[in-house]
């Protein structure tokens, strides 16, 4: 009988078996995770204090009852140490797992913030429910944080730790927040509304050094001349692709494990999804793209051969203070044109053409979404 | 009028104010709503939504 093998059991592997299983209640499902196999939403670890979640809270469905529900196998805390891809075997541990068919959804690791000091090794990042339970953890009993990056998630772990009862202070190397996928209009209207909720923001450095400071306390120093004192550094610089296994077997990678509309890796029987993957040149390490990723896939697994079509995807920032939505274009010819409006700001993206190739919306203006979508040109 | 939450976004979906701008009339109970439905906020479907305890 076919083996269909998943490696990972985050959003993109489970969405994956998922949606096979809706299709093919027989073929032998196998995932491997290197962890405990709970199926759990990342999104809310970002809003877990708006939510009112506890990380225990926040597990859908533990690994046994994903195996019941999927008729399939999870093996967890099982490390894949490399991919036999001639003999279509994977060595993990004490033993080997067969595969006909190999699904590589490895997701991303957070980029480490290089920072010196006696407390470099102190500082924290989120990317899983482990880590952010041991987050949640380390600020049980104390009183201040210190947010590295303003980027989606710090900004949106920004607005969710003030809103947990925090001192939150958030430094961000950019001279505006999210300036890696909105205009400075946005941005500035984001800042202004988490000051306003009570985070201090400082823009245009970076953490250079942290010290423990005695008492259990640390000191951050940033690299315009400031000190920040601080109970926890949680750092959210960035997310790069896992690819290890892949680059071991020989597979294709660039930014990511490289495949073609149909989730194809390099090498025949083995696709890739979700964080860790590059779909036709892009990585988008959001749920929506990732769920249109993961529905194709599993219709090409099943025999239907499909290729990835994206709808427009708006991709949303939950910071309740001042949500934002943004459709990134798919072109860098053109002009954004802003503009502030009472309690929001409205950026548009035109080509060339004068068509609409994109938009980011903040507070007030984030209700025009889903009108303006309709009005893009992909 | 029930609500539905998105487990994976936190979305809510109200009865009473459906989401019009997504072609839902105000009012339209759950089980109306087509069951290729997918979250606008992201995209995962009807089965991942759970009924709000008041």
């Amino acid at each position: 009988m076919k083996k269909i093998t998943i490696v990972g059991t985050g959003l993109a592997g489970y969405t994956v078996a998922r949606e096979l299983r809706k299709l093919d209640t027989s073929t032998q499902l196998t995932l491997v995770t290197a962890d405990d196999g709970a199926f759990y939403s990342k999104p809310m670890l970002s809003n877990a204090f708006a939510q009112g979640k506890t990380p225990q809270s926040l597990i859908n469905f533990h690994a046994n009852q994903m195996a019941n529900q999927l008729n399939a196998t999870v093996l967890t805390n099982t490390v894949v140490a490399e991919i036999d891809s001639d003999r279509r075997n994977l060595r993990c541990d004490d033993k080997r797992i067969e595969y006909d068919q190999l699904v590589l959804a490895l997701g991303a690791r957070p980029v480490r913030l290089p920072v010196k000091g006696s407390a470099a090794d102190a500082v924290l990042s989120v990317n899983s429910l482990l880590d952010y339970g041991q987050f949640r953890a380390s600020i049980a009993s104390v009183k201040r944080v210190l947010l590295v990056g303003g980027g989606l998630i710090g900004c949106e772990f920004a607005n969710d730790l003030v809103r947990g009862g925090y001192a939150v202070t958030l430094v961000h190397l950019g001279q505006t927040l999210l300036d890696g996928l909105v205009p400075a209009a946005i941005g500035r209207g984001l800042q202004a509304h988490l000051v306003a909720a009570g985070v201090e923001i400082i823009t245009g450095t970076t953490v250079t050094t942290i010290n423990r400071s005695g008492s259990g306390a640390f000191a951050a120093s940033l690299a315009i001349g400031r000190e920040v004192e601080t109970d926890c550094t949680l750092s959210a610089i960035g997310l790069a692709p896992v690819t290890n296994l892949a680059t071991g077997a020989g597979l294709q990678v660039k930014r990511g494990v490289v495949t073609n509309n149909f989730l194809e890796t390099s090498h025949p029987g083995i696709y890739a999804v979700g964080d860790c993957a590059e779909v036709d040149g892009t990585w988008q390490p959001y749920v929506m793209p990732i769920m249109n990723q993961a529905r194709a896939l599993a219709k090409t697994l099943h025999g239907e051969k499909t290729s990835v079509i994206y709808p427009i995807m708006p991709v949303v920032v939950k910071t309740p203070a001042y949500p934002v939505v943004v459709v990134v274009p798919s072109t860098t010819h053109g002009t954004w044109q802003s503009e502030d409006q009472a309690d929001g700001a409205k950026a548009l993206f035109w080509d060339a053409k004068n068509q609409l190739r994109g938009f980011a919306l903040g507070g007030r203006c984030a209700a025009e979404k889903a009108a303006l979508a309709k009005q893009i040109i992909v | 009028m029930k609500k539905w939450q998105c487990i994976v976004c936190g979305l809510i979906y109200d009865e009473e104010l459906g989401l019009p701008e997504e072609g839902i009339a105000a009012g339209t109970p759950w089980s109306d709503v087509p069951d290729d439905w997918v979250c606008p906020d992201c995209g995962v479907g009807k089965e991942d939504f759970e009924l709000i305890e008041m």
